[in-house]
């Protein structure tokens, strides 16, 4: 790669958020004309690096260079978002800016609107943004309201956003996690388009079909660094996956292969064990679509089934009605024998069911709570000094079980006083896991159980995971890491759309077939849930 | 023929503070900045107004005056809420109890009383109902009033300023990706609620020749109340002014005859903004960042 | 290290408060010059008038007991994150049944008895308004705010039909003196408040702030409510019906507000009379503001207002009382400023706590 052909160089990028470090000494070339993947595990610092790109913070250090229109490399560091988009850079983020109760057009051409004396031209917008539409194969209805379309739609409006303030430099946070596969076709039809047209495009993913598939070049982060850069048709997935995790990845394909095979046998023969966790035929509603969709599983004591899919495919949904954060429309979930479909989120922590939610910021933990209260989350009324619910809460035994669960579950700082906002990620998420763990339940449903926290977390999570299978848990894991799924799971269930579209025991379920069925492809061999 | 004629003209007269008021509230809230604040609005806008006319001589100059004082105290409300951040619901009572305060300060000390200023000059004369339509006809204030409402319509839907209050009000980190400045526009729309609100005040004022204490009496509030009732589209605002100021008409008109206690008929606006606020008719919805504060 | 957020606390809850009142006494002296009097004369004439004598202290104090009723109204409700404007309706609410039940009474009904059914009817009046914003936000996704404003006016309205139609005496605008159910004056025992309306209702608003303040932060109920309020999605993931609790609350805060009622009621004049809060009720927003939604801090918040507005009668003679309702919307103002400002200086000064 030649200077000249450069588009952008970004060079030691660093960047820190209080006590995160997002990007520490990051760099990135990526020439004209080319669709560069930009590919790292969660929290590799992919984002935070194309943020910086597109002006949304300024780096603790290092230099970021564009190219101007006769060729030359300019500093920006440190430029504004109104500079970015005045230089043709643009952000397509993961999750949308967009003004629901606008139109198409009227997002598209807000703060550059077309005036005709002091209004508003709404034909010339609605004729613009159909004529760039067409130009880019980007099929959009420039007239209707962005709250009623489809997420692939309001994708679409998010490019054509970025292509009407003339973007040469296009830069997509994981386009994909929220697009079915035909819209994904779609999406690489016009990126190509695009680059064709003299385009560069960046594009954010973990996706290693998609690398492979749709890009020209690679630079690969890890904990906040660019560790590799390649040309796509000289790498392999195996090679980038190496690059990625910092280790062989053969953890993917293999496990404890002689205790799965136990639980395999257990399933598929007529000796089904008494299951903890039952749900039949249940249906879910999430603004105004079936979330979940007729989706039927049971897990069996000392089992872990995991469930893969791309997020968004209603995984939260399934979970938030376990646990009772959500209505059901259809359909049945037991816990042991008892029909607890439309029990209180209390009658369920008593049934035996323990949850940690997906999001411990918003649902997990009570931020501005002690550790030691948030501790208590969800049993506060077995704290209570009187038999009365109202009387107060005990603070020696709320102390007490403070002091026990951080000896066990080592949260560090142990201090039961401070508040949970104070910890590092991993550590509140150990407060999460030692309140739901650390007493006696028989069914767990963890809900993206690793993620944001480090690679020590990590491993003492999966430990707490394993050993409560073999205590005779029955757990329900929904991850985003495909690799977590592998690594925990004795069966694999995959969502998609709404439904479990197969379920494998864990021999079967390797990356190559559980791959093309997170993505919408039908499973030839499919068992019955 | 000349009952339903009084009727509409007294009808008029009671709804154009209402219309001023609630055109620029809808703007505000449309760009996602809570109008508790009205009342204060034309508190002191009617104030200002008695004060220009007072010493000009010319309802003119009170017009002038009463913007200021309107757009005075737009100016704190938008400094307080948009630059610090303060709590919109909290700065509304405080700019309202701050009108009602310094308004009576300020009327000891210009006129040494506590409860009303000495007779100003308005526009038209006042006075026996037969000739009530004349003078609403002849006051220019009336005309204003009436076009406050399609034109602001006009301007948040018509015009690239209006597009970036909408888009403000409901999704203000989107605008801001886009690099409309939504501190600018918000304060923009705050002081536009200030000027408008402040000339329903004057038109308060002016049109009774005199400031009296807390002469607005609810009305900014029963303005915020059109609003919501009008689900935030500046027409439908517009229509609720009518319709409430309709009702206190014919509460006016019915008194003397037994029925329906005058209590009940103040009662209707706030009874009909519970009811669209509760989705009971049609779900009043408010804009997405209404009263947020983010950084 | 937790000290440091100790302290960290302290001065994000202290620091708004001493600003605002920076603020509002700069304001307070243009004005006091404006008008061409001495501020130093001003403001010793203000509290010599206010906590330098007996009675001026009782009015203090008669003052800052509605304010303690309704500044505990808004910080409850607060606590869990609701919004209540509703203040001057549920305290208006209050005071009328207390009022009615006090008619209703026989004459000669002992005191332990009558207080304390006068007083349940206010609570159970306040509390009844103000369940209302709670119960529409639960079950109709309401906004509390708009509908706490809209019903003041019909509450106020309705009682001012009532009253007007049935239950004036002639030529005024109250009720019948009570027959029983009055509470004591404190110059009945203490003789040099003569004259001051200070009654024994201090004592009830003084308990009643305690009971909010062991409930908040010593219960189960008050541990849930607190949570709702900081995070609803963690409070509901926690098996607490959010719902439930903010109908709950915004009872609770109703039944304080009523409870402000009977200051005037019970204590002072005996009866109910139109707009005999005075603008306790948004007052109180003022009060649960600067005290920072503790109930320690409210009641000195209410001690600072009622010492405004008894000063502003103290210092008539030299400025116009009207300079503390100007006072009193610059201290709401500044302390609305100046918290997210004070946090954010704050937590900024010194960056993250604990990595």
């Amino acid at each position: 790669m030649t200077a000249s052909s450069l588009a952008v160089r970004m060079n030691g990028i660093h960047k820190s958020f209080g006590p995160v470090r997002a990007n520490r000494g990051a760099s990135l070339e990526v020439g004209t004309r080319e669709i560069h993947a930009l590919v790292g595990e969660n929290g590799a610092g992919k984002s935070t690096l194309m943020r910086l790109l597109a002006g949304l913070y300024a780096p603790d250090a290092g230099t970021i260079e564009i190219a101007t229109p006769s060729g030359e490399m300019r500093d920006v560091t440190g430029w504004s978002t109104a500079d970015a988009i005045k230089a043709g850079v643009g952000m397509v983020h993961q999750h949308f800016m967009l003004v629901r109760t606008l139109t198409v057009a009227e997002n598209v051409v807000l703060g550059r609107e077309p005036v005709r004396g002091a209004m508003l031209d709404v034909a010339r917008a609605l004729r613009d943004v159909k004529a760039l539409g067409e130009q880019y194969g980007l099929r959009v209805e420039p007239e209707r309201l962005v709250g009623e379309l489809s997420v692939g739609e309001a994708q679409r409006v998010e490019i054509l956003k970025t292509l009407f303030r003339g973007a040469r430099i296009l830069i997509l946070d994981e386009p994909t996690a929220v697009l079915s596969p035909l819209e994904v076709k779609e999406l690489w039809g016009v990126l190509r388009r695009l680059r064709d047209d003299g385009a560069t495009i960046v594009l954010i993913t973990h996706k290693l079909d998609e690398v492979m598939d749709i890009s020209d070049r690679i630079t690969v982060m890890r904990h906040g660094e660019t560790v590799a850069r390649m040309e796509t048709r000289d790498a392999t997935p195996d090679v980038i996956a190496k690059a990625m995790v910092g280790r062989e990845v053969a953890l993917m394909g293999t496990r404890n292969e002689e205790r799965g095979s136990a639980v395999d046998t257990a399933t598929s023969s007529a000796l089904v064990p008494r299951s903890s966790l039952s749900v039949d035929t249940l249906v879910v509603m999430n603004r105004g679509l079936r979330a979940v969709d007729k989706v039927s599983l049971s897990v069996a004591p000392g089992e872990i089934l995991g469930i893969a899919g791309v997020e968004g495919n209603g995984q939260t949904e399934l979970i938030e009605a376990i646990a009772g954060l959500r209505t059901v429309a259809e359909g049945t979930i037991r816990l042991g024998d008892r029909d607890v479909t439309n029990a209180s989120v209390r009658a369920r922590t008593e049934a035996g069911l323990a949850h940690i939610p997906e999001d411990r910021h918003r649902r997990g933990l009570v931020l501005d709570y002690s550790v030691a209260d948030n501790l208590i989350l969800g049993d506060q009324h077995k704290y209570a000094r009187g038999a009365r619910s109202v009387w107060a809460l005990d603070d020696a035994r709320i102390g007490a079980n403070a002091q026990d669960e951080i000896r066990r579950f080592d949260i560090r700082p142990p201090e039961s006083a401070l508040p949970a906002r104070s910890l590092s990620g991993g550590n509140q998420q150990k407060i999460v896991i030692a309140r739901e763990m650390g007493g006696s339940y028989d069914v767990l449903l963890a809900s993206q159980p690793t993620r944001g926290v480090d690679v020590g977390a990590i491993e003492f999570i999966h430990a707490q995971i394993r050993a409560a299978r073999e205590a005779g848990k029955a757990i329900l894991l929904v991850s985003a890491e495909l690799s977590e799924i592998l690594a925990l799971a004795d069966r694999v269930a995959v969502m998609y759309g709404g439904r479990i579209v197969a379920t494998l025991p864990r021999r079967e379920a390797t990356e190559e077939r559980l791959g093309p069925l997170m993505t919408g492809a039908t499973d030839t061999t499919r068992p019955a849930a | 023929m000349t009952e339903i004629a009084a009727f509409i003209a007294q009808t008029i007269r009671i709804a154009i503070p209402y219309l001023f008021a609630a055109s620029g509230g809808v703007v505000a809230e449309r760009a996602g900045v809570v109008s508790l604040t009205l009342e204060g609005f034309m508190l002191t806008g009617a104030f200002a107004a008695t004060l220009g006319s007072f010493y000009s001589g010319s309802p003119w100059i009170g017009v002038l005056c009463g913007i200021g004082g309107g757009l005075l105290f737009g100016l704190i409300h938008a400094v307080a809420s948009i630059r610090y951040r303060a709590d919109q619901i909290v700065t509304g009572i405080a700019i309202n109890l701050l009108a009602v305060g310094l308004t009576r300060f300020f009327l000891l000390m210009a006129f040494d009383s506590s409860s009303n200023s000495p007779r100003v000059p308005g526009f038209g004369i006042t006075g026996d109902a037969a000739s009530l339509t004349g003078a609403l006809l002849r006051n220019p204030l009336v005309w204003l009033g009436l076009m406050a409402i399609p034109a602001v319509a006009w301007l948040v839907h018509y015009t690239p300023f209006g597009l970036r209050v909408r888009a403000v009000g409901e999704h203000p980190a989107a605008a801001e990706t886009l690099g409309v400045p939504v501190k600018r526009v918000r304060y923009l729309a705050v002081a536009l609620s200030g000027i408008l609100a402040g000339l329903g005040g004057v038109y308060l004022a002016l049109d009774q020749h005199q400031f009296t204490d807390s002469m607005t009496a609810g009305r900014g509030f029963i303005a915020l109340a059109a609003i919501i009732f009008g689900r935030w589209e500046p027409v439908r605002a517009g229509l609720a002014c009518l319709l409430f100021a309709a009702a206190e008409t014919l509460q006016i008109q019915l008194q003397g005859m037994q029925g329906i206690p005058s209590q009940f008929v103040q009662m209707i606006p706030y009874v009909l903004t519970i009811v669209a606020v509760g989705g009971f008719v049609a779900r009043s919805t408010p804009p997405a960042a209404l009263g947020k504060t983010e950084d | 290290m937790t000290t440091t957020i100790a302290r960290r606390r302290v001065e994000e809850a202290l620091l708004p408060p001493l600003v605002a009142l920076l603020v509002a006494l700069v304001v307070g002296d243009i004005l006091i010059i404006l008008v061409g009097q001495s501020p130093s004369a001003v403001f010793r004439l203000m509290l010599s008038g206010t906590w330098g004598n007996w009675y001026g202290f009782g009015q203090v104090l008669y003052k800052a007991t509605t304010l303690i009723c309704t500044g505990l109204a808004v910080s409850v409700a607060l606590r869990a994150g609701l919004f209540n404007i509703g203040g001057e309706g549920q305290l208006a609410a209050g005071g009328f049944a207390a009022a009615v039940m006090g008619l209703a009474l026989p004459p000669g009904t002992p005191g332990v008895v009558a207080i304390p059914v006068c007083i349940a009817a206010a609570l159970a009046a306040g509390g009844l308004v103000g369940a209302i914003p709670g119960v529409m936000k639960a079950r109709f996704g309401a906004h509390e705010v708009i509908v706490t404003i809209m019903l003041n006016f019909i509450v106020l309205a309705f009682l001012n039909w009532i009253v007007a139609s049935h239950l004036h005496v002639p030529e005024t605008l109250h009720t019948p003196e009570m027959r029983a159910g009055t509470v004591a004056r404190l110059m009945e025992w203490v003789s040099p408040f003569h004259g001051s309306a200070v009654n024994a209702s201090l004592f009830i608003a003084i308990i009643a702030a305690t009971l909010v303040g062991w409930m908040l932060f010593r219960t189960r109920a008050g541990y849930e409510l607190r949570a709702v309020g900081l995070q609803p999605d963690a409070a509901e993931y926690g098996g607490v019906r959010v719902g439930t609790v903010w109908i709950r609350t915004f009872l609770i805060a109703g039944a304080l507000a009523g409870l402000g009622g009977i200051n005037y009621v019970l204590g002072y004049k005996h009866y109910y009379e139109e707009g005999f809060g005075g603008g306790a009720g948004f007052l109180g927003i003022a009060v649960a503001l600067v005290g920072r939604n503790h109930p320690l801090g409210v009641i000195i918040a209410a001690f600072l207002f009622a010492t405004l507005s008894q000063g502003g009668l103290a210092i008539h003679a030299l400025v116009p009382k009207q300079m503390v309702e100007v006072l009193q919307g610059v201290v709401i103002l500044a302390v609305a400023a100046a918290v997210p400002e004070v946090r954010r200086l704050v937590s900024g000064a010194r960056g993250g706590v604990a990595a």
